[in-house]
């Protein structure tokens, strides 16, 4: 019994994580990058309209940043739930 | 050294290269044939993986939709990018540790149905075949301008070259090849954005290039390129959207989740050792993407601002864009221009017969610049620029040195070709071995499993030939089409195979079908049926495009998605729930422990 519980508090746990990277991911592309990105334009980075740079540059860089969040993230809770390989 | 020689050269011994460690690496077994034995280091895994992702589409064709898309085009960046975060967490860790060697067999497992698996290598093959069909486009151009010949015979010779490649090794040979491609093709890619960068803002980093001002002024580039193409009737760069702000949302949705659920991506998870390894792989490969991917818009406006400012000196001189004494007369035309006329990409027609090459957006609605246009004497714009050339013309564009040009036809070569022997790959291991070897012919050798492989692979070239031919679009634009199938079928079966427990094999099955049928029912009304051209039937739906709420075929694989979430929810809940042992082996596909290798036999 005590076992079953763990698995399923383990995967509460991978879904909870899963679902804060997913609001990062989809505010920086799908918002930043494509629902406010006119009002995001009236900001400059450098010569970049700041919605233009979100939408080209900005949401790769995250993302890229995400993954290995995640992985590094995912590590740590598989250990704790005593999951990971050996 | 001519242009010609230094371009044979360096793709001469690119090739080379590649061939020499497909020798090396010489597939045996059909398990090396397909994953390599599963003992690819997760940086180098995601070094191929890279070079399998940004096929002609990305290389060749991505940057010149953005040129010409502006603002808009950032789709196709975040699109085919913000995949991989998905891809990463939702897909990868799982299907490693499920430990087989396709998705249709991961498909037939948790469906605990042979049915399931035949749909899901139905929905691999459209979505492959239509891949290849916007790579063939891809490899035509790049082939046809390197041998100087017209765009079907460079389809023709790709054709037989990218299938000697294919078949010649596995998964083994392809993967360290892939390795030696990527290096090539992000050499080939960056080098010139480098010089062009300099060139026009004096940055050396064309991602910050492209956010700087330009050489010798306090004018941003971004600025000077929407001073430009407005005033000459294009709309704004930084903000046009294609259709609508939906559309692009729409779009941007369809190649995210047709990213995590493209087959011959999803098979190089299966290639790493441990769970682990298939999170971070994914993070390494979207590194190695990432460096084109932020590097192409910067491609992509710079290129826009070289064409306008080859054929009209007051781009760069300043003066009046409607003086026709700073347009560029056709006899002193750029010999890139000459070279790109042979394949009949790049077009030019003297409609008012003054010798002189006007460049300029004739269907605007702006009547100030019809006024100008009129008044200056044009008769309509007479230079048409296929966007799919525009990255291998780059370099020559710019004026850069020989060796870059000759770089940047190798880099696009190994693109087109790495991508279409991986997909390649997909399809024949979907066909011997999902279908002939676990379903109709169980009894097959290994032997004439890797034949039947191989007959496969040829009968889809010659299809993606045929149709490469005559594309239903840019290549970039074929491809999305291909993440659109992906997303509409593959991606949703997956994520309820893993997420949901409930779902059944009715379910999944129903899923699949309405999701693809659904969104290959709106393609071909928009690109004709099967892609042969003249069978559109758009008249059956009011004759009018992008009917769905205005959105465009090529973004409606997220629709598609969705009916397929919703068509497999509703029926899953009318009909039994799995049998028990597959909700055990749903709970144990979740846990990292006690992964194996890959496994392919039963």
């Amino acid at each position: 019994m005590e076992m079953d519980r763990s698995a399923q508090a383990y995967w509460k746990a991978v879904l909870k994580l899963v679902g804060q990277i997913l609001i990062v991911w989809f505010l920086v592309s799908y918002g930043a990058g494509i629902l406010f990105a006119d009002a995001l334009n009236n900001i400059h980075l450098g010569g970049y309209p700041l919605g233009f740079w979100f939408a080209q540059q900005g949401s790769i860089y995250v993302f890229v940043a995400l993954i290995f969040i995640y992985a590094k993230l995912m590590g740590k809770i598989d250990e704790k739930f005593d999951v990971h390989e050996q | 050294m001519s242009l010609t020689a230094i371009t044979y050269l360096v793709v001469g011994l690119t090739f080379a290269l590649y061939i020499g460690i497909a020798i090396w690496a010489r597939a045996g077994s059909t398990s090396e044939f397909y994953v390599a034995g599963g003992g690819v280091h997760p940086v180098l895994n995601g070094m191929a993986t890279g070079a399998d992702w940004m096929s002609a589409a990305s290389f060749i064709s991505m940057a010149g939709l953005i040129a010409g898309m502006g603002y808009g085009g950032g789709l196709f960046l975040m699109g085919w990018t913000g995949g991989y975060v998905l891809l990463a967490m939702l897909l990868a860790p799982y299907l490693r540790k499920f430990g087989k060697f396709t998705v249709p067999q991961f498909v037939g497992d948790r469906f605990y149905s042979k049915g399931a698996s035949s749909v899901a290598v139905i929905c691999l093959l459209a979505a492959s075949l239509t891949y290849i069909i916007g790579q063939m486009t891809g490899v035509g151009v790049a082939f046809s301008r390197f041998l100087g010949v017209s765009n079907t015979a460079g389809i023709l010779i790709g054709m037989t070259i990218v299938f000697a490649y294919a078949v010649f090794g596995g998964m083994k040979g392809i993967t360290y090849t892939q390795v030696a491609q990527y290096c090539v093709l992000i050499l080939a890619y960056t080098v010139p954005a480098i010089f062009i960068s300099l060139q026009l803002t004096g940055n050396p980093l064309p991602q910050l290039g492209l956010g700087s001002d330009m050489v010798g002024t306090s004018v941003p580039l971004l600025e000077k390129l929407n001073q430009v193409v407005t005033e000459l009737g294009f709309g704004e760069y930084t903000t046009s959207v294609p259709g609508s702000k939906l559309n692009m949302f729409v779009y941007t949705v369809s190649l995210m989740i047709g990213t995590a659920g493209l087959p011959h991506v999803i098979i190089r998870f299966f290639t790493v050792p441990k769970v682990k390894d298939a999170r971070s792989s994914a993070g390494w490969a979207l590194v190695f993407i990432a460096i084109l991917y932020t590097t192409a818009p910067a491609v992509a406006a710079m290129a826009r601002l070289n064409i306008h400012a080859t054929v009209n000196e007051a781009v760069l001189g300043g003066g009046d864009l409607f003086d026709n004494e700073n347009i560029l007369q056709y006899e002193n035309r750029p010999a890139w221009m000459e070279r790109w006329e042979v394949t009949g990409l790049l077009q030019f027609e003297d409609k008012n017969n003054d010798g002189r090459m006007q460049y300029y957006n004739d269907a605007t609605t702006d009547p100030e610049v019809l006024a100008k246009a009129e008044a200056a004497g044009w008769e309509g714009s007479e230079l048409d620029v296929n966007r799919d050339i525009i990255v291998l013309a780059n370099p020559e564009i710019a004026m850069l040195p020989n060796w870059v040009i000759a770089l940047v036809a190798a880099g696009g070569l190994a693109a087109a070709l790495s991508t279409a022997a991986g997909l390649l790959l997909a399809i024949s291991s979907a066909i011997s071995h999902d279908l002939l070897k676990d379903m109709w012919m169980p009894d097959l050798s290994e032997k004439g499993e890797l034949l039947a492989g191989k007959i496969a692979m040829a009968c889809s070239l010659i299809v993606a030939a045929y149709l490469g031919l005559n594309p239903p679009g840019f290549a970039a634009g074929t491809v999305a089409i291909a993440f659109g199938l992906a997303a509409s079928s593959i991606f949703p079966v997956l994520m309820m195979g893993i997420f949901n427990k409930r779902m059944n094999k009715e379910g999944a099955i129903a899923g699949m079908l309405a999701g693809l049928g659904v969104t290959m029912l709106y393609v071909f009304a928009h690109k004709g049926l099967f892609f042969i051209p003249g069978t559109e039937f758009l008249g059956l739906f009011g004759g009018e495009p992008n009917f769905f709420f205005g959105i465009s075929p090529n973004a409606f694989g997220a629709i598609g998605a969705i009916i397929n979430f919703a068509v497999a929810y509703g029926v899953s809940k009318v009909t039994p729930a799995p049998p028990e042992h597959i909700q055990e082996l749903v709970e144990s596909v979740r846990v990292p422990r006690g992964s194996k290798a890959v496994s392919g036999g039963h």
